[in-house]
């Protein structure tokens, strides 16, 4: 049962029999522009980080439709334990993008005050936790805030991600088995996109596949095509459900794929054959929903050029607010490290401060190099 | 450019100019060739030949028996060393950055390090961890920590850690053939910051001994990795205001060589200690402690550290954070003036 892969759009973009998920015409062309959107934001972002505008990127073209729709089967009062992979999310959540942009810059007008890399996102406003570098950590975190919410008798669900990669983690384990001996509302998504950067998901893991590790842990497992976005959002809107009764975690994993490199630093044609590439550009998610769109007379020429001019201009539009912003101030390198500095950061800033003062303190430090 | 490197890239007979990075690639090449038991393995290191190309060409050359990727697991990969090792072959398994070890931590902490000592000596644990580690690379909190004093704090382990490429790759040989486990930590900042001539082939810089990197006579400092080549710089400046300033590079954390830094702070009166960390309980206060405890009659000022703050690792800031130029001349006057 859980090697089997759930598809709802097939390949002339008809929804298959009794599965479409009937979303109304204007939350479905919603949905195409998130898609969309966060597939123009992340061009952008890997043009800037080219031109030496910002010092990293991470792209997820390919996988829009694997977490919009997993997202999209949330109430806007579920919480979300991100990975890297999923900007789209925000935009969901309506994230203002040029707070998303100041994030890459690390200005001012990052909601992290400029203390992590690029794409390391943390919007508290949209029930969204701050992302970790570490592969996994965010698993067990999920599993513990939804303890939580049942302690208290809240209907709150939690939905968690991670890639291939990360269900080899420590986290990965202890999060699934928490999550459910105490039937935790918690989502486990994990997006299978094929490659850890340089390994193949082959060398991950010798399972038949990442859902069935869910019997072992005593929660159901489901397999759905990452690419299909409405397939992604049934079954993950089944899991929230499950998990809102209150009858504990589920883990979907999304079978998608990572389009491009790693990550700016990254060049996935020295160790990824460019036939796997060809075959997966032709399940591309946006053209696969483009067409079920087309299928429902939901999408015409002048609707896409709209969709994609209009993210276009929103995305430019907040580079260019977040590029005006300033760096967070020195002082504030100091702050958040607790609540209150102690007085040895105190002491440590006020030496900083007078450095900076006098002129001429600040290493060169080089460009990131991977 | 400064003047442990090499300003020509014309090498002797009998030596290369490599950057550091290529030279800890030779050192891997040098040991499996000369030893079948030495196998490398981790996140990335086969076809991709690791995320900074450390292990380039090591598994076309050795095949995927001897250079191979793992799980995503820094847990599995310190513990299947540490079963390797057991079992007598030489692993060297690659952390691809030191900020994601915590998850092996139990592996280091309380498995490798303590082995020999809790079996009585009957098993050990010869093996190697290598890890890229500090700033300076625009990474942020998770690719810039510099986490040595957790395992200089850790009896069993030995902590070495590289500032040029002839060290990097004499070093690492050592440390692939010592009986015990091994960190070898690599600054990343200056893995292709100017190259040095590193003899071929056989090359050993013997663990637990220091080198003066640069002589004076009216102030020491001690540093390692990429602090040393601040240090110069700084020292380059402070010459110019009439300071000689002597510069010891330690090489070796564990077991720190406490000759080299007992008769340089002797002969200079004065000890400046710079490393990235944050400052409280870095190894700088090892070496602060160690001065006072065995030289401090010979001292004329106080002894002082230049290191990171006491915060996490930030992202734009990241220039003010490290120590530079600036800060190690400010701590250099501190020991006149204070
Ligand atoms: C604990 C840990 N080890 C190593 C890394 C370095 N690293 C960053 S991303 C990555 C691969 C992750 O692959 P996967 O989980 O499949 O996610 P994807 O990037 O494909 O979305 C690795 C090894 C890390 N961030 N954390
Ligand atoms: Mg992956």
């Amino acid at each position: 049962m859980t090697s089997e892969l759930v598809t709802i759009i097939e390949q002339d973009g008809k929804a298959q029999k009794g599965k479409d998920p009937a979303l109304p015409a204007a939350e479905l062309q919603r949905l195409y522009r998130l898609m969309v959107t966060t597939r123009v934001m992340d061009d952008r972002g890997l043009a800037m980080q080219r031109q030496g505008r910002i010092g990293f990127y991470l792209q997820s073209t390919g996988q829009e439709g694997s977490h919009l729709g997993a997202a999209y089967a949330l109430k806007a009062s579920d919480w979300l334990f991100p990975a890297y992979r999923q900007p789209g999310i925000l935009l969901l959540r309506g994230i203002d993008p040029e707070q998303i942009v100041s994030e890459w810059i690390g200005n001012d007008g990052d909601t992290s005050k400029g203390r992590q890399m690029p794409v390391h996102y943390s919007f508290r406003q949209a029930n969204f936790v701050s992302i970790s570098s570490p592969i996994g950590t965010q698993l067990s975190q999920a599993a513990g805030a939804g303890m939580a919410a049942r302690i208290r008798g809240d209907d709150t669900v939690f939905m968690t991600f991670c890639g291939d990669g990360g269900t080899s983690s420590n986290d990965f384990h202890c999060g699934l088995n928490f999550a459910a001996v105490y039937k935790a509302p918690v989502v486990f998504v994990v997006e299978n996109n094929g490659w850890a950067i340089s390994v193949p998901c082959s060398k991950q893991t010798a399972s038949e596949s990442m859902a069935i590790k869910a019997q072992a842990y005593g929660m159901p497992g489901v397999r759905v095509d990452g690419n299909d976005v409405l397939a992604v959002y049934r079954v993950c809107k089944e899991a929230v459900e499950r998990a809102r009764r209150g009858d504990g975690p589920t883990l979907v994993e999304s079978v998608t794929y990572r389009m491009a490199s790693h990550s700016s630093s990254d060049d996935a044609a020295r160790y990824r054959d460019a036939k796997e590439y060809e075959a997966w550009k032709k399940k591309d998610p946006i053209a696969r929903f483009q067409l079920y769109l087309q299928q429902k007379k939901l999408w015409t020429e002048q609707f896409e050029t709209e969709v994609v001019e209009g993210a276009k201009a929103a995305i430019q539009d907040a580079v260019k607010k977040a590029e005006a912003r300033s760096n967070p101030a020195v002082g504030t390198l100091f702050d958040d490290v607790y609540m209150n500095l102690t007085p040895q950061l105190k002491e440590q800033k006020a030496e900083l401060l007078d450095l900076v003062q006098k002129g001429g303190v600040g290493a060169d430090i080089g460009a990131f190099p991977l | 450019m400064t003047a442990t490197e090499t300003k020509t890239q014309e090498a002797r007979p009998g030596f290369k100019v490599m950057t550091l990075l290529e030279a800890i690639t030779d050192a891997m090449r040098t040991e499996m060739r000369n030893d079948d038991r030495v196998v490398v393995f981790g996140e990335d290191v086969g076809k991709k030949g690791g995320v900074f190309g450390a292990t380039l060409g090591l598994q076309d050359e050795f095949g995927e028996q001897r250079c191979f990727d793992t799980p995503l697991s820094e847990c599995g990969i310190i513990g299947a060393g540490v079963g390797m090792a057991l079992y007598g072959m030489r692993p060297i398994a690659e952390i691809q950055f030191l900020d994601f070890i915590y998850p092996a931590f139990d592996q280091i902490v309380s498995e490798a390090a303590k082995m020999r000592y809790r079996s009585g000596g009957e098993y050990t644990c010869p093996m190697v961890i290598r890890s890229p580690y500090g700033g300076g690379i625009r990474g942020g909190h998770y690719h810039s920590q510099s986490a040595e004093a957790y395992f200089c704090h850790t009896p069993g382990l030995k902590v070495v850690i590289p500032s040029t490429p002839a060290d990097a790759k004499g070093l690492l040989i050592a440390s692939i053939r010592d009986e015990d486990p091994v960190m070898f930590l690599e600054p990343k900042r200056i893995y292709r910051h100017g190259k040095g001539e590193v003899p071929l082939g056989e090359h050993v810089v013997p663990l637990g001994k220091g080198r003066i990197a640069r002589e004076g006579k009216d102030v020491t400092i001690l540093c390692y990795g990429a602090m040393v080549h601040v240090c110069e710089q700084a020292a380059e400046e402070a010459e110019k205001a009439g300071r000689s300033v002597e510069i010891v590079d330690l090489r070796t954390l564990v077991p720190l060589d406490e000759q080299i830094v007992l008769e340089s702070v002797k002969k200079t009166g004065r000890a400046v200690v710079v490393y990235e960390a944050p400052k409280t309980c870095g190894y700088g206060a090892e070496l602060s402690a160690l001065i006072a405890e065995k030289c401090i009659e010979h001292l004329e000022g106080p002894v002082v550290r230049v290191a990171g703050f006491d915060t996490p690792f930030p992202y734009t800031l990241e220039p003010l954070y490290m120590p530079d130029v600036k800060r190690v001349l400010a701590g250099i006057e501190k020991t006149f003036v204070w």
